[in-house]
Parts: structure tokens; sequence; C-alpha cells
């Protein structure tokens, strides 16, 4: 089965959990005086999970095209060949987002970004530090300068204990 | 009308209020190229400044500066980095994007500043025009009429799915749809969906979804292909004019989606999003099949479309805060605070009362339009330079303004999180070749639609408003044929394909 229907699969799986909710666990919580509404907060979802159930086994189930001349989109990727690609980097540049997301508050922002650009290119096979150290300093602070100072959206530059 | 103009003329054009447009303009440019930070949340900062000068008329034309800068620096960041920052330059993307990545990146800088200076142009001179008449139009539009007109919006996907494609864009619109029914219930504001967690309650951010769908994808296929980032020659951006030919084919493109643009945006709710969206689809049906199948791929119709109609929509959106004092977005919704605040009180007096800063209005829109243009056409070159940039730097500083965007809407690091959880399941979903587009409109307009379709169901205590307004019926007729059209072209392609002939 193509990776497509196997999406719709899960699709389909997913509307059903959420109807299920919709259904059956979200009005239990209803105030009898919004039940006399002809409008539930449930009406809407339970909706959608109808029409997505269906939407979902038309793609499941529609024959697809026979592709003519198929035609390789420019820079596209093949996943039958996934392996020439690099997915690892891929896949650990998403681990430091993450990483970045739980150090931001405890770090601070200056200290993660600046971390975050210097090991993310680093990930991306750049070498040269004496260039990337600055660059990443001077982009995390004049960003924060930008955020903070200007516009007044707090940003704690450094971690809690100095700030 | 032309008394109104010139006094109009006297108020705005002193050598003061030119700076104030010069430097709204830059300072929106600048900062609307962040993703994240719309023209909403710039013009929300640049209040405090506005309110301090005191005079309305300067306010006014030093936010109306901002503001149109705001939204092309948006539209940058969408051809640039495929990066929207704000729902009405998503569309700009489709097309904006392609073209840069096959190294037009000056020319699509260039057609965008265009589009947007006639889309914004013409729709001040609508604006002066259809003000007072059409503000008795908007008033005929209710809940049922706005629920039908977005249930048409979401139908415009459609035009965004090739043959056999359909089915696949409706599942995503409607996993858009139900993404947008995290949070809080409509009416009632039970929590719903949150799983008990305070971060949900407010449901998904929208930066947060666009980021995902958009930025991440593309930054995380350039690391697994870098082939694909060389594909592009983005060395050449000198080649920023545009032919005779092509200034010939989007003219007509810009003159529709100005008019159209401009109506949609009177509509209060409608807004720029809606209009860039429709025009993308109007325009995409409206092109002969050899220009359809380059829509998508760096159509220069496509990208002229939807910036064309969020300019005119942007300008539209003045009529009703004007006239009426109804504000019919976020950003004129602000923009009210700040006049009010000014002591000026929008509303059907206001050309009565002061007629001064009604026609100063329209006049700073003329001329934000025309500094953005001079302003920005000589800088497209520098700011199209951001694609030469190497991509082990390039890729790292993408992620990090994706993080950024979703994080300044919200102060919040479990949205980063979510942030990458998306962007997963986007770039699994762009492997299986899944349209993401429509899953961002669902999302969009999937809240504005419950409600509205909320407010109908209980004034007509049931699904009778669809039979008792006869224009929301029609909008919702044309919204089905708009789905069941193509399904059946493709149906017919699929029989083709089987031997069957036309008529058996």
């Amino acid at each position: 089965m193509a990776l497509d229907r196997w999406i719709a699969l899960a699709f389909i799986a997913f509307c059903c959990v959420y109807g299920y909710a919709a259904f059956f666990t979200m009005d239990q919580s209803l105030p009898p005086i919004l039940r006399r509404n002809p409008i539930w907060p449930s009406t809407f979802p339970k909706i959608l999970a109808v029409l997505g159930i269906i939407v979902g086994l038309v793609v499941l189930f529609t024959p697809t095209l026979p592709k003519d001349g198929a035609k390789p989109k420019d820079g596209a990727i093949d996943l039958t060949r996934l392996g020439d690609y690099h997915v690892g980097q891929a896949l650990t540049l998403l681990a430091l987002m993450v990483v970045y997301a739980l150090t931001l508050r405890p770090l601070g922002f200056l200290g993660s970004t600046v971390g975050f650009l210097v090991i993310g290119a680093l990930i991306l096979g750049e070498r040269k530090l004496h260039v990337l150290i600055p660059v990443a300093i001077i982009a995390a602070g004049s960003i924060w300068y930008l955020v903070q100072e200007v516009l007044g959206i707090f940003l704690r530059p450094l971690p809690g204990v100095w700030s | 009308m032309l008394e109104g103009l010139m006094l109009g003329l006297t108020a705005a054009v002193t050598p003061f209020n030119l700076m104030m447009v010069v430097a709204g303009c830059v300072i929106g440019t600048l900062i609307g190229m962040l993703p994240g930070l719309g023209p909403m949340s710039i013009i929300a900062i640049m209040i405090p400044v506005a309110i301090g000068m005191g005079d309305p008329t300067a306010a006014l034309i030093l936010l109306s500066g901002v503001y149109y800068g705001a939204i092309f620096g948006g539209s940058t960041s969408s051809i640039l980095l495929n990066a929207p920052g704000v729902a009405g330059t998503v569309a700009s993307a489709f097309d904006g994007y392609p073209m840069a990545r096959k190294g037009q990146a000056g020319k699509a800088l260039t057609i965008a500043a265009i589009a947007s200076f006639a889309g914004g142009t013409i729709g001040a001179i609508l604006l002066m025009i259809f003000a007072p008449a059409l503000s008795s139009v908007a008033l005929l539009f209710h809940s049922a009429e706005y629920f039908a007109l977005m249930v048409v919006g979401l139908s415009a996907i459609a035009a965004f799915a090739g043959t056999g494609q359909v089915a696949k864009a409706l599942m995503m619109t409607l996993l858009g749809l139900i993404l947008g029914t995290f949070g809080e219930g409509a009416l009632s504001n039970t929590p719903r969906f949150t799983f008990g967690m305070m971060e949900l309650q407010a449901g998904f951010s929208f930066i947060t979804l666009a980021m995902a769908m958009f930025a991440l994808p593309e930054a995380l296929f350039l690391v697994m292909n870098p082939s694909r980032a060389t594909q592009g020659d983005s060395g050449k951006i000198d080649n920023m004019r545009i032919t005779r030919a092509e200034a010939r084919s989007i003219a007509p493109v810009i003159g529709r989606q100005s008019l159209q643009g401009f109506f949609i945006g009177v509509l209060p709710g409608a807004g720029a999003t809606i209009a860039s969206f429709l025009g993308y689809a109007v325009e995409r049906n409206l092109a002969t099949k050899e220009e359809q199948a380059e829509f998508g791929h760096g159509s220069i119709k496509g990208l002229a479309a939807p910036e064309t109609a969020n300019n005119a929509a942007c300008t539209g959106s003045f009529v009703p805060l004007l006239t009426l004092g109804i504000p019919g977005s976020g950003t004129t919704a602000i923009l009210l605070g700040a006049l009010l605040a000014l002591n000026v009180t929008p509303g059907p007096r206001l050309m009565i009362d002061e007629p001064d800063v009604f026609w100063a209005v329209i006049i700073s829109m003329y001329i934000g339009n025309l500094v953005l243009l001079i302003l920005n056409l000589p800088l497209i070159p520098y700011i199209a330079k951001i694609l030469t940039i190497p991509r082990t730097y390039l890729i790292p500083f993408i992620l990090f303004f994706t993080l950024m965007g979703s994080y300044l809407g919200q102060n919040n690091a479990t949205e980063l999180l979510i942030l990458v959880g998306f962007g997963v399941v986007a770039t699994i979903l762009r492997f299986a070749d899944y349209p993401l587009a429509p899953l961002l409109i669902g999302f969009i307009l999937g809240t504005m639609l419950e409600n509205n379709f909320a407010r109908a169901m209980q004034l007509y205590r049931g699904f009778d408003f669809i039979w008792e307004r006869p224009m929301t019926l029609g909008l919702l007729v044309l919204a089905a044929a708009l789905v069941f059209l193509p399904s059946y072209r493709s149906f017919r392609a699929r029989k083709r394909a089987e031997g069957v002939a036309d008529g058996d």
C-alpha cells in the first residue's frame, strides 16, 4: 500500500477517535441551560468527524490515475531512494530544535540561540568556527535587542540565575 | 469629492507627515519580514508612538505606512523563504517561492511590489468612490451568508488541487478544520479537546501551524536533498526586469483582482486572507490550459493575483471601519482602538464631523503605496541576496526564525514542541504528495466558519437558515459545484484512461 493510503487510514482512525470524543464524551459536562441551544460545542466537531471519515474512505479507495510520462518534480524526494538523502542530518536538526525549545527558558535567549545556530551549522558541515561564532553572536544579540528593547516583547537574555 | 480630496491633500502633505509615511514604510517592511510579526502586531506595537503624536492625521499616516510596509515585508519572507508570517500572504508563497527557487527572486519581488502598489492604489480610488454606498451592502451580509461565503472559500481549494487530487485536498481541509476546533468551543467558550492542558486552551496558534506547514518541511527538504538548493540558480538576481509580454499578461489579472479583492475586503470578517485565496483560485480557473499547468510552479499570474487582491482587500476593509465604525479585520480593529484614543469616532458621522480625517486617511493610502514602491524597488536586489547566503548558514537561520516566529506569538516554549511535532507530520504529508495549503486555509477559516455557523443556527433555531436566505443557498450551491466539478472531471479522465470513450 502506498504511503498516501496509509495516511488516509491513519486519518480515518484519527477521525474515529475525534468523533468518539465529540459524540460520547464531550456533552457530559455541558450545563443543562446550554443543552437547550440548537448548537452545542460538539455539533461542529460531530459534522467534521463524519465528513472526515467519508473523505478519508474516498481517498483510501479511489484508484490512482496511471501516471503517464511520470513528471519528476525538480528537487523532489524519491521515497524509494530514501537512503541516499541526508535523513540523519534532518533528524539531528529536529532533535536540536527540541533541545532549543527545552533550553530556551533555563539557558536564556542569548546562550541557547548562539548554541542552536553554531551547532546547527556544524551539523550541516560548516567548519569555519572563526566566522560562525561571531555571526551567531551578532545575530542573536541584534535580534534580542530588536525584540526586547525596540519592540518591548520580553525575552530573558541570560540564564535565570543572573537576570 | 474633489473638494474633499483637496482637503485631504492639504491635511496630509506636509513635510512632517511625509517623513512619517517614509518612517512607517521602512519600519513596517523591516519588521514585517520577520515571520511571526504580522501587520497586526506591528501596528499594535506602534500605537503608543502614534497616540503620543497627538495629531490624528499624522498618526493615521504613520500607521497606514506601517500597515502597507508590513504587508509587503510579509510577502518578502513568503516569496524568499516560503515562510508566510501572515495569513494574507500564504497564497503569495504558492507561486512566489517556486519563482525564487528558479532564480527569479528579483522578478518575483518586483511583481509583488507592483501588484501590491496597483491593488492598494486602485483600492484607494474605489474606497473614495464607493465608501458611502458600500456601507449599506456590507450590512446585507448576516452570519448565514458569512458561513456560506467561507464554505465557498474552502471549496476554492478545488482550484489548488490538480486532477485526481480533490479528495486529498478536501481531506487536508477537514484536518485543518478539525485542528481549528481544539481549544474553546464556539459561543459557549467551554474548553474542548484540550486534554486538560492549559497550553491548549487557546488552541493552536496560526503562526506555529503556518511555520510547521511551509517553512519547516521546506528547510528539512533542503537538508535532505542539497541539490535542491543549487538547482535554482539564485546567483542571477539582477534579472528583475519584467518583459513587455509579462506585463501585458498580468495587467488584466491586476485589474480584476483589484476589484474583486476590494469588494471582498469590504465585507467585515472576510478580509485579505479570503481575498487572496479566492483571487488565486479565480485566476487559475480563468487561465488557459498551458498557464494553468504553470500555477504552483512559478506562474507570474499566480503571484500577481493574491498580491493584488490582498492589498486591495486591506484597503476595502477600511470601508466598514470608516463608514460604520465596524472593524472588519484584526488590523482595522487595532486601528479603531487607535482612532478612539485620538478622539476620533469612526462611523456614519465621520464624513460629516471630521471630513479632514476621512480624506487624510485616503490620501495617506496613496502616499503610503507610492512611497513603498519608490523605497522598495531599488532595495529588491539587496533583499533577494538573502538567497545567496551559503546553506550551512541559511538553514539554521530559517529554522531559528520559524522557532522565533511561533515563540514570539505566544511566549510559550511548549509552542515550539508543537511546532516540531507538526513539522514532522507536515513533512510526511509532503512525502505522500498531500497538498498542505488547504490544511492551513481550513485552520484559518475554521474558527470564523464555526462562529458564523453557530450564530446562524441560534438565530434560526436550526438549519432553516439555509432555505430562508436565498443568498446563503446560492453560495452553498456554488461551493458544491466548485467541489464536484473537478471530481467529475477526474472521474471522466479516469474512465478515458480505462479506454471508455466520452459519451459511453
